[in-house]
């Protein structure tokens, strides 16, 4: 799907400003989306080595596999591919707690963890496993609990009320990650009997 | 509670840099050697990452600076205004598992042309708020360990924005 996904924003883009008349912005658009890949990548760089170290020290002080045995119930059922306590579990774990707090920083390197601990376990490595699928499900859908950068603009702009928007969001939030858990669940039969 | 929440995410990094390697300590790991030896494979982690990210964001580029995710928006909305969907969101709930930059930059924009507790600016707060760049997440996750094939994770991830879309709107009519 992501194949498509891809081939129509090219394609529908190239041709729209074709068709508009200004097929010049084509080029600029695409190196410009490079150098913002390029940037981001080699931004990652600092706050992935530096969390790896730490993710190491905690593994090594047996708190990630702690973790992962404190929320085994819950990673049971939505992880049944992957073994009891292992350390995937925990990086999930603390991948998806850093995002509700709105750790950007700590989130990121810490999802990555969790698949790499992932990769372990697949058996084809070009290939996304149910459990990578289930992660990525939930942690697309699992966003902040306080949204502070439109919380900003919202007090930049003279809102009465900033923070209302707070218990709308979170409604929103249980919403899509619901859905995408079922979606997840639904689509691991469909593709299970396919193949 | 706001309150409790933002002091918690202030707090959280700090204590986990204190008690993870003091605890490490306490249970005789070399810390220094553990951290470097973890740290190691960070570089190329992040560097695999760039193939991944340059094919999805030179779509995406090209597709928001050629005008075709205005001109879709403008397609759908009379279909979509049939359901309640207001067209003045639609650029945004488009670009939204998209780009974060951009889905941002819309949002700011509804919030700064029709007011921050106008009813539309109040959604495109609670939409902005409520669903992850779901393309760039599966770009990023996925690329770091070199997984190509996505498999359904892009039909979930869609199918999860897509009821966040409709949930926002159901309870911003209903609270606002």
């Amino acid at each position: 799907m992501v194949n498509y996904v891809w081939l129509f924003m090219m394609v529908f883009g190239i041709l729209v400003a074709g068709a508009q008349g200004n097929i010049e912005v084509v080029t600029k658009a695409a190196l410009d989306g490079a150098q913002v890949a390029v940037k981001t990548s080699l931004s990652l760089i600092a706050i992935i080595t530096f969390w790896l170290g730490i993710m190491k020290l905690a593994e090594a002080a047996g708190l990630v596999q702690a973790l992962a045995k404190l929320v085994r119930p819950v990673t049971a059922f939505l992880f049944p591919s992957v073994p009891k306590e292992h350390p995937a579990m925990g990086a999930i774990v603390m991948n998806l707690s850093a995002n509700i707090l709105g750790l950007g920083n700590a989130a990121t390197p810490m999802g990555l963890i969790a698949m790499q601990e992932l990769q372990k376990l697949n058996k084809q490595s070009d290939t996304a496993s149910d459990a990578m699928c289930t992660f990525l499900a939930i942690n697309t859908g699992c966003i902040t609990l306080i949204p502070t950068t439109i919380i900003g603009i919202r007090v930049l702009y003279g809102s009465q009320n900033p923070t209302e928007i707070v218990g709308t969001t979170v409604f929103a939030t249980c919403c899509g990650m619901l859905v995408a858990i079922l979606a997840d669940r639904l689509l691991r039969g469909l593709y299970r009997n396919r193949w | 509670m706001y309150e409790l929440i933002n002091q918690i995410s202030r707090w959280a990094i700090p204590v986990m840099l204190l008690v993870i390697p003091l605890l490490a300590f306490i249970r005789k790991v070399p810390v220094f050697e553990t951290f470097v030896e973890g740290a190691e494979t960070g570089f190329s982690t992040a560097i695999k990452t760039i193939p991944f990210l340059t094919a999805m964001l030179v779509a995406v580029s090209i597709f928001r600076a050629s005008g075709a995710m205005e001109l879709l928006a403008s397609w759908l909305s009379p279909i979509l205004s049939v359901i309640g969907i207001p067209a003045d969101i639609l650029p945004h709930a488009v670009m939204r598992p998209l780009s974060g930059g951009a889905a941002l930059g819309i949002a700011t924009e509804i919030i700064k042309t029709h007011g921050p507790d106008s009813f539309i600016g109040r959604l495109a707060s609670t939409m902005q708020g409520s669903s992850d760049t779901t393309f760039y997440v599966l770009t990023l996750y996925f690329g770091s360990v070199g997984i190509r094939k996505y498999r359904y994770a892009v039909a979930s991830g869609l199918a999860a924005d897509f009821t966040t879309l409709i949930a926002s709107i159901i309870i911003c009519n209903l609270m606002f």
